[in-house]
């Protein structure tokens, strides 16, 4: 049997593999199939064919002895943000062209130990800066969706923008990305499907190439809620190798499911009400309101006053960290090199990043670098770190009086490709939903919820206290039930 | 705050970031743009506010200063864009 299987969910493939109805080999090809199919989204900068079928063959082998880890034989698409062993891994940049790791993240690691099979490297916006997907270097991602009636290539959002158009496209069920300041959740909204940012410290940030380490956090891209709690307990857990990551026992998230969330107190903070929100989205969110009241939660009026700051704050912190971080590719050690005109070290470094680097990239390092120079520091680096500490604070007196916040995901649906690219704060202020959440570290969860006037999905956003990914989850699946989301984009493998 | 272009040229210097003469004045305009929408943050008052130092509420662990790795210059090297055996390579820095 071979049909159908690219429309099943991770946790239904998962149940036909237990089963015997199929193998993870015949799982993979039908996949590797969907990638084929759907290339022209230019979602995968690298498909891995070879080792999907040697990785599927082996968990197949491992079934027959009867051993079977919790994502034993179920394909999986990684961001190429992920170091794989073997496999280049280049961060949507032309400056890690090239470059394959000889290590292998700790994130994917866990994913393949319990018998996941990696399909590719998915597309990005460059060092995951990004909300359009536009800044990778490897070319733009299609949004699989279409506006009603027109043709008109779309964002899949981002950063992780090739993640989350390869899973609505059906070509993988389930894919990793990573979160900054909105980069799992706003493109799982564009592309409708569902897109979790953990905690702060639940999943390992070693092997990750790093943006600004106080806020990356890795997270599953998939097409439902269930599917979402699987991966995440198979990525997350305590890591020696990175001091950030929570010596905490990793709970079963599927048990958390119960769909029972009579008495939860849900807060809704005024302050995401934001002037000039399409009309589609505030009744979205009303409607979200009315589902989780009549699933017997307690709707309750909120403050998070600092709101509105949360974004300039955010455009001070993470290019500071990442000017930091990219201070490693100098041309050196590994990637791109340019010697420039000169036969000298400083001209080497400057010819290399400036060929290496893109616009959006070139940008926050140089925001980063002016932030964080002498006579600077104190009035941008340090004043964001205290505004950070009243977000924080903000949301911490929030979760004295309620379990979950429910907030729209993005202000707008995925807008035409190549838009907001010659005005950075316009793009910036995609992310003006799920950047708090980020400042204070919380988990986050966009559940796709609906469809705009022109038939593109809309997401649902949920925010929980830190480590509280089960009622993240809980109220996640309720949300989900009652939208009842079943609409499919245009562009999605024939299966 | 707006950025001059020298300024920015400044910045690119010390980021060791080479950036083209002709882009240097549209740049600047850019820059200046993101920190004027940053500079907003001036409106909170953070007077005794502690600037945030960890994001969630852990203890850095601490461990024991003994070598566990090592022994891998090989797989170090094998991204390198110029090496000789056992070294990176890179321009001549001392006459």
């Amino acid at each position: 049997m071979t049909g159908g299987l690219t429309d099943l969910t991770l946790a239904g493939a998962r149940a036909g593999l237990a089963a015997g109805d199929f193998t993870s080999e015949e799982l993979t090809l039908a996949h590797l199939g969907a990638l084929e199919e759907t290339r022209p989204l230019n979602a995968f900068i690298a498909e891995t064919p070879e080792r999907a079928l040697e990785m599927a063959r082996a968990s197949d082998a491992r079934r027959a002895q009867g051993q079977a880890g919790m994502l034993e034989g179920l394909p999986i698409a990684v961001k190429d943000l992920f170091c794989t062993q073997g496999v280049q891994t280049t961060a949507g940049s032309r400056i890690l062209g090239g470059f394959a790791p000889p290590y292998e993240s700790t994130v994917t690691a866990n994913m393949w130990t319990e018998g996941a099979v990696m399909l590719g490297k998915t597309n990005m916006d460059e060092f995951a800066m990004g909300s359009s997907n536009m800044t990778s270097h490897y070319g733009r991602v299609e949004n699989p969706w279409r506006a009603a009636g027109s043709n008109r290539a779309l964002a899949p959002g981002g950063s992780s923008g090739g993640s989350a158009a390869a899973v609505a496209a059906r070509a993988a069920p389930a894919a990793t990305g990573t979160d900054t300041g909105g980069s799992i959740r706003q493109p799982a909204a564009f592309c409708g499907i569902v897109g979790m940012k953990p905690t702060y410290g639940r999943c390992s940030r070693w092997g990750i190439v790093a943006f600004a380490s106080s806020l990356d956090q890795a997270g599953p891209i998939t097409r439902t809620v269930w599917d979402s709690a699987i991966v995440l307990r198979a990525m997350a857990g305590h890591d020696p190798k990175d001091s950030t990551s929570v010596p905490a026992a990793v709970p079963d998230y599927e048990a958390a499911l119960t769909g029972d969330i009579r008495g939860l107190r849900i807060g809704i903070p005024a302050e995401y009400r934001m002037e000039g929100t399409p009309e589609a989205i505030v009744a979205l969110w009303e409607r979200g309101k009315d589902w989780l009241k009549a699933a017997g939660a307690e709707i309750v009026d909120i403050g998070l006053p600092h709101t509105k700051y949360a974004l300039p704050a955010y455009y001070i912190v993470a290019p500071a960290e990442a000017s930091s971080n990219l201070a490693r590719y100098d041309g050196v050690r590994f990637g791109l090199r340019e010697t420039g005109d000169g036969a000298d070290l400083t001209e080497m470094y400057e010819a290399t990043r400036g060929a290496g680097f893109g616009a959006e990239v070139r940008r926050r390092i140089l925001i980063g670098a002016y932030v964080l120079s002498a006579g600077y520091y104190d009035a941008y680096y340090i004043k964001a770190q205290r505004v950070r500490s009243l977000i924080a604070q903000d949301f911490a007196d929030a979760f004295g009086r309620v379990d979950a916040i429910l907030t729209p995901t993005t202000p707008t649906a995925a807008f035409p490709l190549g838009e907001k690219m010659d005005d950075p704060i316009a793009m910036y202020l995609n992310d003006v939903f799920t950047v708090p959440a980020s400042m204070a570290g919380l988990p986050a969860i966009s559940v796709p919820a609906g469809l705009d006037d022109d038939g593109l999905p809309l997401g649902l956003h949920l925010i929980a206290n830190a480590f509280e990914e089960e009622t993240l989850f809980r109220v996640a699946g309720v949300l989900e039930a009652a939208a009842g989301f079943t609409a499919r984009p245009e562009t999605a493998a024939k299966a | 705050m707006a950025l001059d272009t020298d300024t920015v040229r400044r910045i690119a210097h010390l980021a060791r970031v080479r950036v083209p003469e002709a882009e240097l004045e549209p740049l600047a305009g850019e820059l200046s743009n993101i920190l004027t929408w940053v500079e907003q943050l001036g409106e909170v008052d953070t007077e005794n506010v502690p600037p945030m130092t960890s994001v969630v509420a852990v203890r850095l662990p601490m461990r024991e200063d003994r070598v566990d790795d090592g022994g891998k210059a090989e797989a170090i090297l094998s991204n390198a864009p110029e090496g000789a055996p056992g070294f990176f390579a890179v321009p001549k820095v001392v006459e």
